[in-house]
């Protein structure tokens, strides 16, 4: 009933597409005027075997074996996956688990490149300069092999959005510029210094998934971003059904679902994707990675980085290379003590807390924050008991009820808390943000969808081994029969004058057979019969 | 007395009007073979093990069915699936007295491997493949870590490791705060547990 | 060790301390309207109701092993104050003392504590202390606003006489200092077959003193101005929603202008009803109560409407003359219920949208 509410105050002219909750937390955008400069070669470099959603790769190369920029040295496996490149020439030098920027700490295969200070590019892939006129197909199998994935922080292959589904036709491709994240100003840079590229990435998807109309989004704390892509598409030709939006400053207005929702007016459905309501949404981050791939031949090698923080004596926007050591980006940008800091992986609000800075920069690293420990710490810890208040369920974009969530999850009641729809939460954060009571709400998301899952894979490997179970007792009881019958026909061909007293003899012997086996074969029997 | 006759009647044709539709539910509802032991064994591992003094699941929950055993005797069941038995049985629930090791995989030494097929036969879910005179290996995948291939090898070349901890399958612990023990805490104690 | 924790790593600086406090600062204005009417009366009363709230509290959390700093979440404070408003003016200090026990053990200690209690502590602890001594409880002192107070509430020994000893001490008799509340006078009338128009003149009834406060009630519940400022900031601060005490007091209002308008002589005016009684205290401060009250929006609507029905019922047709109390800890029983069945709609669950795509 609410729906029709808000749909018949949305056609009166009431309110506009906004999103329903959301928070106004404070901006920081301190690194926002810092230009981007080039963040130095590190002499070592950690390419993980998975910095995507979806399969690990499986590397290529060996130890010791010389790589150069841009060439492909790990594989991808299945279909939702994209190879590793090599960010600069080097050798290599180790293969082994090494820590990746993930909440548990755990590690995983990485391959270890020495850089040799050449900085030589494999190139190896041809620039399409006429990408209008060639054939979307092998557009897609580039960007897949240059190991394209969502830079905005969701790592999804790019490769598997870019499709032409008759079924589903794009009709507006957006490109994400919002960046509601506090801190972070990696999309706001670049699109203030490398507009242009990123308007030919979004024309090669446009042409790809031949989208009728585009939106660049972006949030209006950017005016200055704004007015750069405005300028850089009034200087193109061609481009004349794409426009540029200013959306209200909220968190999480970034997210995709609240994105098209709030410039379309459509919710896309649950479990299914932008596609299906005719949108592609694609990061700026991306869409130029896209154009470099395509138009220059450049696997995905490098990426923006914005470093801020409020413990951050230097704060700046880098081009890092993938596999940057973080301890030395942080270095560079004069944090090298780390007693008294905490380091986040991305934004506050859904960036990864990490123990040590020793990890490798990867492909969802659109941010380093370095914070105070005095004021980070214990927030959370605090926990009390929830008065109800409702401020949760107020700030979730999801229209969840956080609240009740929580404690079903605390209490291992995960088919209620599923039923409540627990796995449409985004995980955002807002609903802990306004929580008066400090209640950790996402954290108790995660954990109960982690049971979940959890269980969901003991029971279907336990319905596996069932069945395996059964199977075999089947076999074993198919070839004592076929053995009995296969006895008992020899015995009646070739009986011998005393036979009745052998036939007693074999048939106590396959019964004491049969008793061995016991209960099982007999419990199986029962559940054929009952089958039957 | 014309009053206690009335009342004698009349409750006793009622008592007869409901044994007749008892009766007659009985025939019309009848469910063939015994639903509740399949539900049982829905909730069981499928270890196959025979810890719990069965040779394997399906009789364990036939014996739970036939309330001949206790429901905490699945060891690599643990306290999750006890709870859940008990609560399915309507029983209290009660300890269970073996402390579930970690997840374990058998692995077999190939180098020390005689090809005597005796423990692909004893194997419950046929996760060693190989055959006579050839080397055994366990498929990791469907191993269940029952651990009943380690007594047949004559050899004694079956170890039983601990099964790695995979990235993908890792999960959020609940947050470290007191009052997130306090949902468990009420959880055990409606349970008539502990 | 690093202690595991989630995203997110910020947090919006609200806490339960601050969210009580702006309640109790809410109730400031008809606080100062109670010190007007009845001067150290009211005074008494609240710093009364306050400290046994506070001191139970405190002997609670030590029986539970709790830790003492609980008491810094104003919630007690906040139940004592709004206790203490809901109060006639001439009830004795132990009667004030029992309901603030009452309020802070039965109504919230007993379920575990701030956030378990199913029915609002402050209207628990009054409707206990109304059924178990009801001529006390219905008694009302008349206020300083009136042409002639028979006492001098603005003297501090005369107000502790009357509150530790009782109006004997003084040689006063009830009849003389004590009046009917118009809810009471209305009620009482119609029993004996004088409509309500007539009944409310020969009170001297004025719509305008009702809007000011200057009737007599309960100390806390006469003012609609004052509570209706104390209401806006808290709407302003967000402490609480419009849905509830907008839904409650337009149910009132609708209800009342329909059946008077079919039957004024039985059927008192919206406006009669919405001055009157506790109804402007339970709308914005009572069945606001976040621990008691739904947490999804379109539920606050339901229990507002609910709340309204009942409480218009009640006073119309029921025995006890005021019944806003009453409906809104009725209410309280089906809270979980709206909240389960009035869940907002969940974004991706559009049902216009085709199941084939």
């Amino acid at each position: 009933m609410p729906a029709m509410l808000r749909n018949l105050a949305q056609r009166l002219g009431m309110m506009a597409h906004g999103f329903t909750g959301g928070i106004h937390p404070e901006n920081h955008k301190v690194s926002a005027t810092l230009s981007s400069e080039p963040c130095p070669l590190s002499p070592v470099h950690i390419l993980p075997m998975k910095m995507h959603i979806g399969e690990p790769c499986s590397p290529l190369v060996a130890v010791g074996d010389h790589v150069l920029r841009g060439q492909k040295i790990a594989k991808s496996e299945g279909y939702v996956s994209v190879p590793v490149h090599a960010p600069t020439s080097g050798r290599v030098v180790r293969i082994e688990q090494y820590a990746i920027p993930h909440p548990s700490g755990m590690g995983i295969p990485s391959i270890f490149i020495e850089s040799d200070g050449d900085d030589v590019s494999d190139d190896s892939l041809e620039p399409i300069d006429d990408w209008r006129n060639t054939d979307p197909a092998l557009l897609r199998e580039r960007a897949r092999k240059c190991g394209l994935a969502g830079l905005g922080g969701a790592v999804f292959p790019t490769f598997i959005k870019l499709v032409q589904d008759s079924r589903f036709p794009i009709e507006m491709v957006v490109l994400n510029g919002i960046e509601c994240e506090p801190w972070l100003t990696t999309d706001h840079r670049l699109m203030l210094e490398y507009a242009d590229e990123i308007l030919s990435g979004l024309a090669i998807t446009m042409h790809m998934v031949h989208a009728g109309a585009a939106i660049i989004a972006i949030e209006d704390n950017k005016p200055d971003a704004a007015t750069a892509m405005r300028q850089a598409l009034s200087e193109r030709e061609g481009m004349d059904d794409v426009r540029v939006v200013l959306l209200p400053t909220r968190y999480p207005q970034g997210s995709e679902k609240q994105l098209i929702y709030a410039l379309t007016g459509r919710e896309v459905p649950a479990g299914k994707l932008p596609m299906h309501v005719g949108v592609l949404c694609l990061n700026v981050g991306t869409a130029r990675a896209l154009y470099q791939a395509v138009a220059l031949g450049q696997p995905l090698t490098e990426r923006m980085v914005c470093i801020s923080g409020d413990a951050m004596p230097r704060p700046g926007n880098l081009r890092v290379r993938i596999g940057t050591p973080m301890r030395y980006v942080f270095a560079h940008q004069g944090l090298e003590d780390f007693e008294s800091v905490r380091i986040l992986h991305g934004g506050p609000m859904m960036g990864e807390l990490l123990p040590h800075p020793d990890v490798p920069v990867v492909k969802s690293t659109n941010g380093m924050l370095a914070m105070r420990k005095a004021s980070f710490v214990g927030v959370h810890t605090q926990e009390q008991a929830c008065i109800r208040c409702g401020h949760c369920g107020e700030a979730c974009p999801a229209s969840l009820v956080p609240n009740l969530l929580a404690d079903q999850c605390r209490s291992d009641q995960f088919d209620k808390a599923e039923s409540y729809h627990l796995f449409d939460c985004i995980e955002c954060g807002a609903c802990s943000y306004v929580c008066p009571s400090n209640i950790p709400l996402v954290h108790y998301f995660r954990y109960g969808k982690g049971q979940i899952a959890q269980q969901r894979r003991e029971k279907s490997f336990a319905e596996a081994s069932r069945m395996r179970s059964v199977a075999r007792d089947m076999r074993i009881e198919q070839e004592k029969q076929t053995r009995a019958a296969r006895r008992s026909s020899v015995r009646k061909t070739h009986a011998p004058k005393d036979a009745p007293k052998a036939e007693a003899g074999a048939e106590v012997k396959a019964i004491s057979q049969a008793g061995e086996s016991g209960a099982a074969t007999v419990a199986d029997k029962t559940e054929q019969e009952n089958k039957d | 007395m014309t009053g206690l006759l009335y009342a004698l009647s009349s409750l006793g044709a009622f008592a007869l009007l409901a044994g007749i539709v008892l009766a007659i539910a009985q025939k019309a509802f009848h469910v063939d073979g015994d639903p509740m032991v399949d539900k049982i064994d829905a909730l069981l591992p499928q270890t196959q093990c025979g810890q719990c003094g069965y040779p394997g699941c399906k009789p364990y929950a036939t014996a739970i069915a036939a309330a001949e055993v206790e429901v905490n005797q699945c060891v690599p069941g643990g306290e999750r699936t006890m709870l859940v038995l008990a609560d399915l049985m309507g029983v209290k629930p009660k300890a269970v007295e073996q402390e579930a090791t970690a997840p374990m995989l058998a692995f077999v030494r190939e180098d020390e491997c005689i090809g005597c097929t005796l423990c692909i036969k004893a194997c419950p879910v046929d996760a060693i493949i190989g055959a006579p005179k050839q080397y055994h290996t366990v498929l990791a995948d469907h191993c269940t870590g029952c651990e009943l291939c380690v007594e047949p090898c004559p050899v004694d070349c079956i170890d039983m490791l601990v099964k790695p901890e995979l990235i993908e399958h890792w999960a959020w612990p609940l947050p470290m705060t007191r009052r997130s023990k306090l949902g468990h805490a009420r959880r055990d104690h409606h349970a008539g547990y502990a | 060790m690093l202690v595991m924790l989630s995203s997110p790593h910020a947090h919006g600086g609200d806490s339960v301390r601050m969210m009580m406090l702006t309640v109790v600062l809410a109730l400031m204005p008809a606080a100062a309207v109670s010190v007007y009417l009845f001067g150290w009366l009211a005074v008494l009363l609240i710093l009364v109701c306050m400290f046994s709230c506070l001191a139970t509290e405190a002997v609670c959390l030590k029986l539970m092993g709790k830790s003492l700093t609980t008491l810094l979440d104003n919630s007690a404070a906040l139940t004592g104050l709004l206790l203490a408003l809901t109060l006639p003016a001439l009830v004795p200090w132990w009667m004030a003392v029992v309901g603030s026990v009452f309020a802070i053990v039965l109504g919230k200690q007993v379920y575990g504590g701030l956030g378990y209690n199913i029915f609002n502590p402050a209207l628990s602890a009054r409707v206990i202390l109304l059924i178990s001594f009801p001529l006390q409880m219905t008694t009302w002192l008349t206020p300083m606003s009136a042409a002639v107070p028979p006492v001098n509430l603005y003297d501090l020994s005369t107000c502790l006489t009357l509150f530790f000893a009782g109006p004997d001490a003084l040689k006063l008799g009830l009849d003389a200092i004590t009046m009917a509340s118009p809810l009471g006078h209305v009620k009482t009338e119609w029993t004996q077959g004088v409509p309500v128009a007539q009944a409310l003149s020969n009170y001297h009834y004025s719509y305008l003193n009702a809007f000011l406060g200057l009737e007599t009630g309960s100390i806390g519940e006469t003012s609609v101005l004052a509570l209706l400022l104390g209401g806006i900031f808290l709407l302003a601060r967000h402490s609480i929603t419009w849905h509830i005490p907008f839904s409650y007091l337009t149910t009132v209002g609708v209800l009342a202008a329909l059946f008077s308008s079919i039957d004024p002589n039985h059927f008192a005016s919206p406006m009669f009803h919405l001055f009157a009684g506790g109804l402007m205290l339970c709308a914005f401060f009572m069945a606001t109560d976040p621990v008691s009250s739904p947490v999804t929006p379109v539920g606050q609507i339901v229990f507002g409407i609910g709340c309204g029905v009942l409480t218009w019922s009640i006073r119309s047709f029921g025995g006890y003359p005021e019944g806003a109390m009453f409906s809104v800890l009725l209410m309280n029983c089906a809270v979980p219920l709206i909240d389960h069945y009035f869940r907002p709609h969940v974004y991706g669950y559009d049902s216009r949208v085709d199941d084939d795509v």
